[in-house]
């Protein structure tokens, strides 16, 4: 287990107070200016070094991104925006950063900016988290009020202001480009890539978009050197990670672990074991609810990093773990993912508007063992149709977990499913058969 | 996607009352100059808010002329986000969250709980008129599962008897208290803590 020291978020149960006070006896804004006078060079080396990786769900390398901002400003100014529209389902862990780490994020906010040349930076928070919000704007103005940010932030000469931006109950505008659409107050249907944010974003500008607990991590990062955070985990998966815990295990929590922890382990010691005992394990969501499920089988030695999990075809994604055991209907969860999707396609390209809504009616029919042993073949090329047609990562996420419980569950689908579909034998199944042809027997 | 209707009786008139214009001029300044169409989400919020929770079209019509914008714009606006409501709803508006995680600690007994007390259909106001509930996709609490959202607070680690008292206490005009059921401290394990162990001591 890491050891307590080693824990970046030291208030994530909110043992001692979000407030400035509280913030700085955990060594918030503790050499912040320090860290600023040391450049841009050192800051954005100093996290490539560190070997981090967003925390979104995408695990794209944080100092890469930040190196892609262009050096100097020309006629355009330069963004930063912080992605706290978090609603994978099974991730609750920039929740947690909101409301009990705000100055953690502020800082990151400070450092980030200075890294990448901006002096705007709008946090989207998702509308749900309205009380979330409101206490991450206490933490904004006790900074502004303490020169921490805003004109010559930290008297080190950098104009910083931060503004929070409400989302309004939109899952896909947790995509980069999405947001930006919301951002600049337009329904939120993802870009075409390239051209990039980090070149064209917000109102056309550089703009760099990060994850709240990637830039929440930064300060301490940088703090404690790249030296220390890479010793954590292993290469290209360093650092400590926010898992979110949930489904059927005895104690449901947010814990924060080393990159690299067994999954039994998360399970066992933090979460208080499987409802029922390891052994009543049916499959685990690795990653929020994009990712593709694993059977037990796999989840008896399975490490939850990145690279860990792609060598198991899914990915860390997220880090929520959702645990499903044997007593649920394992078709019957999918479904209801599948449900998710559906309701939250954009709609702007036919394969995904089109293809949730079947996936979901299909995957429906198969909970109550209505469909016919090829439909599932026929499901599986409709995942296929999906992923990768699309404009954003949208029709990934939502066709990855039908392919998960295809490949892994795939013969309890067809235990199930035995319908048999000649037409002669059941008529009266109206999705099965041309109405016309039935009215006329002879037809 | 999800369909939104548009309620049938329309006021006739909308204005920004003095609080929400303050609101209103505070959230343009955020944005750039010529860049006030990014407050649009905001100004909708402010809309529902001053009109009891729900948008009627002339909100929408207003806040075109307040920020320069085509109507139809505002339009898309507040028909693709799912938290805008454009019909009304109850004083008290239960969103249930069902999705996955939830289902799996039993999210379909609250919503039975609903039908039971509220009304049978969703977005349907009670009999007393102060109630009204619907089912939602993830609301980002997935630890605290099955838990749902009553205006702006969450509620919980639920259970049917739990979300059965809540709804008595609101229909005595009381209003509950918001946060965790089963006793926990936010998003902690239960009984079974073993980190920061330090902290929580101090």
């Amino acid at each position: 287990m890491l050891k307590d020291e080693d824990r970046i978020f030291q208030n994530l149960y909110n043992d001692s107070g979000a407030d400035i006070e509280s913030a700085k006896l955990r060594n918030d804004w503790n050499g912040t200016k320090e860290i600023l006078e040391k450049g841009r060079e050192w800051i954005i080396n100093e996290v490539k070094s560190s070997e981090l990786r967003g925390r979104g769900g995408a695990g794209f390398p944080t100092g890469l991104k930040w190196s892609f901002a262009p050096k100097e400003v020309g006629s355009r100014p330069h963004y930063l925006v912080i992605n706290a529209d978090e609603s994978e389902p099974g991730t609750c862990k920039d929740r947690d950063i909101l409301r009990f780490e705000p100055h953690k994020l502020i800082e990151g906010c400070l450092i980030a900016s200075y890294a990448v040349n901006a002096h705007k930076c709008y946090i989207y928070i998702r509308g749900e988290y309205f009380n979330e919000g409101q206490k991450l704007q206490t933490a904004i103005d006790e900074a502004y009020k303490n020169n921490l940010i805003g004109k010559n932030a930290l008297n080190s000469g950098w104009d910083l202001d931060i503004y929070i931006h409400y989302g309004a109950g939109a899952y896909i505008c947790g995509e980069e480009t999405a947001l930006l659409e919301s951002l600049e107050g337009k329904k939120g249907q993802p870009r075409l890539k390239p051209p990039f944010p980090a070149l064209i974003g917000l109102y056309g500008c550089p703009t760099i978009i990060n994850n709240v607990e990637t830039v929440a991590a930064v300060p301490t990062i940088l703090r404690r050197g790249a030296k220390w955070f890479s010793s954590l985990g292993r290469a290209k998966n360093t650092g400590t990670k926010i898992y979110c815990i949930s489904g059927n295990v005895n104690n449901p929590c947010n814990v924060e672990e080393e990159m690299g922890v067994p999954l039994k382990e998360l399970i066992e010691t933090h979460a208080g074991g499987v409802v029922g005992g390891w052994e009543n394990l049916k499959a685990v969501i690795p990653g929020g609810s994009s990712m593709p499920m694993l059977p037990k089988e796999i989840c008896d030695n399975m490490k939850m990093d990145f690279d860990a999990c792609v060598e198991n075809k899914t990915g860390l994604g997220t880090a929520g773990i959702v645990v499903i055991n044997n007593d649920q209907d394992i078709i019957k969860c999918m479904a209801r993912i599948a449900r998710f999707y559906k309701h939250e396609s954009c709609g702007q390209c036919t394969p995904c508007r089109e293809g949730s809504g079947w996936m979901w009616r299909m995957l429906e029919r198969m909970a109550a063992g209505e469909a016919t042993p090829d439909e599932v073949d026929m499901l599986f090329d409709v995942t296929k149709q999906i992923e990768g047609h699309t404009i954003c990562a949208f029709g990934e996420g939502s066709s990855w977990p039908v392919q998960g419980l295809i490949r892994h569950f795939k013969d309890e689908i067809l235990e199930r499913n035995k319908f048999d579909p000649v037409v002669k034998k059941n008529k009266n199944i109206p999705y099965l058969v041309d109405q016309h042809l039935l009215e006329k027997e002879n037809a | 996607m999800s369909v939104k209707k548009i309620h049938k009786e329309q006021p006739e008139t909308f204005k920004f009352d003095d609080k929400s214009m303050e609101a209103a001029n505070k959230i343009v300044s955020n944005y750039p100059d010529g860049k006030q169409q990014s407050a649009v989400m905001a100004l909708l919020y402010i809309a529902q808010r001053q009109n009891d929770n729900w948008i009627p079209l002339q909100a929408m019509k207003y806040i075109a002329k307040f920020l320069d914008m085509p109507y139809i714009k505002v339009y898309e606006v507040a028909t693709f986000y799912s938290m805008y409501n454009l019909s009304p709803v109850g004083k008290y508006f239960f969103q249930i969250c069902t999705t996955t995680p939830c289902m799996l600690r039993g999210a379909y007994d609250l919503v039975k709980v609903c039908k039971n007390k509220i009304s049978e259909k969703e977005n349907v106001l009670s009999d007393d008129g102060k109630i009204s509930w619907m089912e939602v996709e993830c609301l980002g609490a997935c630890v605290n599962a099955p838990m749902m959202q009553v205006n702006d607070d969450y509620y919980e680690d639920l259970n049917d008897k739990k979300l059965e008292e809540i709804i008595e206490t609101i229909y005595q005009n009381k209003i509950p208290k918001p946060g965790s059921y089963s006793g926990r401290i936010n998003t902690e394990p239960v009984n079974n803590r073993k980190t920061l162990l330090g902290n929580k001591n101090a």
